[in-house]
């Protein structure tokens, strides 16, 4: 029995979370054969040199990226493979194609997988609310279709496959109907707040769009991004592109300071990545404090102003 | 137009979430309810679709008896009525859960005629399957784009935006069709006061489907082994400021 990834990639490379895909699949199925599976152009057939795997396939498929497309190619590979898994990234596209594959196959599908035990049925753990919780499940399937949940195992090193085939898979009409047809780049140049080295965060604490005045400057001052909760973005007091959350950005920073935050688990599922957080709260029972490595108690509109001046006073600014 | 938006019941959960002795469900008898932040959106998103276009708005959900309370929500900002497909707290998988929409959205069509849009949020709060709207589209044979933090109605058609890192891509795709949509699409309205009233006598029509046997069964639910920290405090109030840029010059983010 034989195992299908399927991969993405960027600029010609594998994607890191395709290669964690292939980590679990490898770590899974130590026995059997890893095969994966990149579809589209030129760039697909450059990524699949660094797929370390038995056969990297390509589906050459032209142009954007079309879901039902991909899902095509990968139901006629699996079908000519015999193989009975279907693995992807837990990405954007990785769990769409994946629930397309499940919807024409009649197959159930799981979605952000954590971990994995062989067997009839197979047994899996999955990610619930973001990360918050996890859940033991069985998936009574001939065919296993799971995603891999971002950053659940470590990537396997970008290898040469044994192989590498193209071909052109049988695509209807239908599989081309919904498909990138434009893309609007990113007007902003500041810092994103998904790769800032340092987040300053504030929560309903900073009470005001204008309160978070305070916020921006030590931002500025730290070269990092601003960032926010729900609680800010449902009052209108900044846009929904600063949330940090289960529904907003996840981040990974090297230190996340979060300001009249009190830390619900849907906001920490956001924050969870990063390396140091630093709590600035007047409750000293607030929740944040049990994930906080560091913490100031008090009022944000005077503490925050403080630490700024502090920084401008040690850089003589 | 007619809109369709499908939420889903789930606990609010805060600081911390606590089990069930038999720890299939979170304990939740000290908490309130919601749908998911991407689910209030398409109710929104629904709600302004007919406020322009003129027609009406219907939400569906399965769920417990209970789950009245998120379809008096809805209703509450603005949609018409309701479909309730009334279990016993039990949860479905998504396969079930597509499968029971879409035998009510058959009933609808008999009665009612088609919808022109079906709304449904990217992935679900609490199970996060990813999957129950794209679902739907496939058994009722109509395009299905994910993801959307932007929805425009030109014509018969839709043009859709989803992020893809920095940047956005484009869809476009003729109605009928299922878009699942992101929290920051549009802002929710809260409800007013009025519009509660008014939820109060706006029709639910109820059914009671039965569950099939779960194909994605749950077993159990785990808490997650938390790094709980005790966190090291720096200090109390602005004195505490040196101690912080110490720290941050420890940590090496001070540029
Ligand atoms: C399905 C779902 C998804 C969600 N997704 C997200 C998400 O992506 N992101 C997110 O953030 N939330 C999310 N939420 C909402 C989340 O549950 C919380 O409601 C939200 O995070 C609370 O925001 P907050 O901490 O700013 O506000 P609160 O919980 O009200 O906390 C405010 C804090 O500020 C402190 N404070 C008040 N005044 C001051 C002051 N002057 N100085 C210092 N401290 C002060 C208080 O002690 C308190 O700890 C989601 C909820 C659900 C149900
Ligand atoms: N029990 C339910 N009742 C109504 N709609 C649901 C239900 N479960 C899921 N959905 C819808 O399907 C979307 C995706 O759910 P999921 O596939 O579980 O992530 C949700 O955001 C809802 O819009």
């Amino acid at each position: 029995m034989t195992v299908l990834v399927l991969a993405e990639q960027t600029g010609g490379q594998p994607d890191e979370l395709s290669l964690q895909a292939v980590a679990f699949a490898r770590s899974l199925f130590p026995d059997r054969p890893v095969h994966a599976l990149l579809v589209g152009e030129a760039q697909a057939v450059a990524a699949a040199a660094s797929l370390p795997v038995a056969t990297a396939y390509v589906a050459e498929v032209e142009g954007s990226y079309a879901p039902a497309a991909w899902a095509t190619a990968a139901a006629e590979l699996l079908d000519r493979l015999q193989a009975d898994s279907l693995i992807a990234p837990g990405s954007d596209r990785g769990n769409e194609v994946l629930a397309h594959v499940a919807c024409r196959l009649d197959l159930p599908f799981a979605a952000n997988c954590v971990a994995a035990t062989p067997g009839e049925p197979i047994r899996l753990t999955r990610v619930r609310w973001g990360g918050s919780l996890l859940e033991e499940a069985l998936l009574h399937a001939p065919i296993t279709i799971l995603s891999v949940a971002p950053h659940a195992v470590a990537a396997s090193p970008p290898g040469r496959p044994q192989a590498v085939e193209t071909f052109q898979p049988a695509l209807a009409a239908a599989d081309l109907a919904v498909r990138v047809v434009g893309r609007v780049e990113p007007a902003g140049t500041g810092v994103s707040l998904a790769e800032a080295k340092v987040v300053v965060s504030g929560g309903r604490g900073v009470g005001s769009a204008e309160g978070f005045a305070v916020i921006e400057e030590l931002a500025s001052l730290l070269g990092g991004a601003v960032g926010c909760s729900r609680a800010v973005t449902s009052a209108g007091w900044r846009p929904h592109r600063d949330q940090v959350g289960q529904t907003g950005t996840k981040i990974a920073p090297d230190l996340y300071i979060a300001c009249g935050i009190s830390g619900a688990t849907q906001h920490m599922a956001g924050c969870k990545g990063a390396k140091r957080i630093l709590a600035i709260n007047s409750d000293p029972e607030a929740p944040i404090l049990a994930s906080a490595d560091y913490a100031v108690i008090g009022d944000l509109h005077e503490i925050v102003p403080a630490i700024s001046a502090e920084i401008r006073r040690v850089q003589g600014r | 137009m007619r809109v369709l938006v499908c939420v889903k019941r789930v606990p609010m959960t805060g600081g911390r979430i606590v089990l069930t002795p038999d720890q299939r469900e979170i304990e939740t008898r000290h908490l309130g309810f919601t749908v998911s932040p991407h689910e209030e959106c398409a109710v929104e998103e629904a709600v302004r679709l007919i406020e322009t276009h003129g027609g009406e708005s219907v939400v569906l959900t399965l769920g417990p008896p209970q789950a009245e309370e998120q379809l008096r929500d809805a209703m509450a900002i603005g949609v018409d009525r309701a479909i309730h497909l009334v279990t016993d707290g039990e949860e479905w998988d998504p396969q079930a859960t597509a499968a029971a929409i879409v035998e009510a959205i058959e009933v609808e069509r008999r009665v009612g005629g088609d919808f022109d849009l079906y709304l449904f949020g990217n992935e679900s709060a609490d199970a996060g399957n990813y999957q129950v709207g794209i679902r739907v589209a496939y058994s009722l044979g109509l395009p299905v784009v994910t993801g959307v933090k932007a929805l425009a109605v030109e014509g018969d058609r839709l043009r859709l935006e989803r992020e893809a890192g920095a940047a956005r891509d484009l869809y476009e795709v003729p109605l009928p069709a299922v878009v699942t949509v992101l929290e920051g699409i549009n802002l929710p309205r809260y409800p007013s006061v009025p519009g509660r009233m008014r939820a109060q006598r706006k029709p639910i029509a109820s059914s009671t489907p039965v569950r099939p046997t779960p194909r994605l069964e749950k077993v159990r639910l785990v808490v997650p082994e938390s790094q709980r920290k005790e966190a090291e405090i720096l200090g109390h109030g602005p004195q505490a400021a040196p101690r912080v840029v110490e720290l941050l010059a420890e940590l090496g983010v001070l540029p």
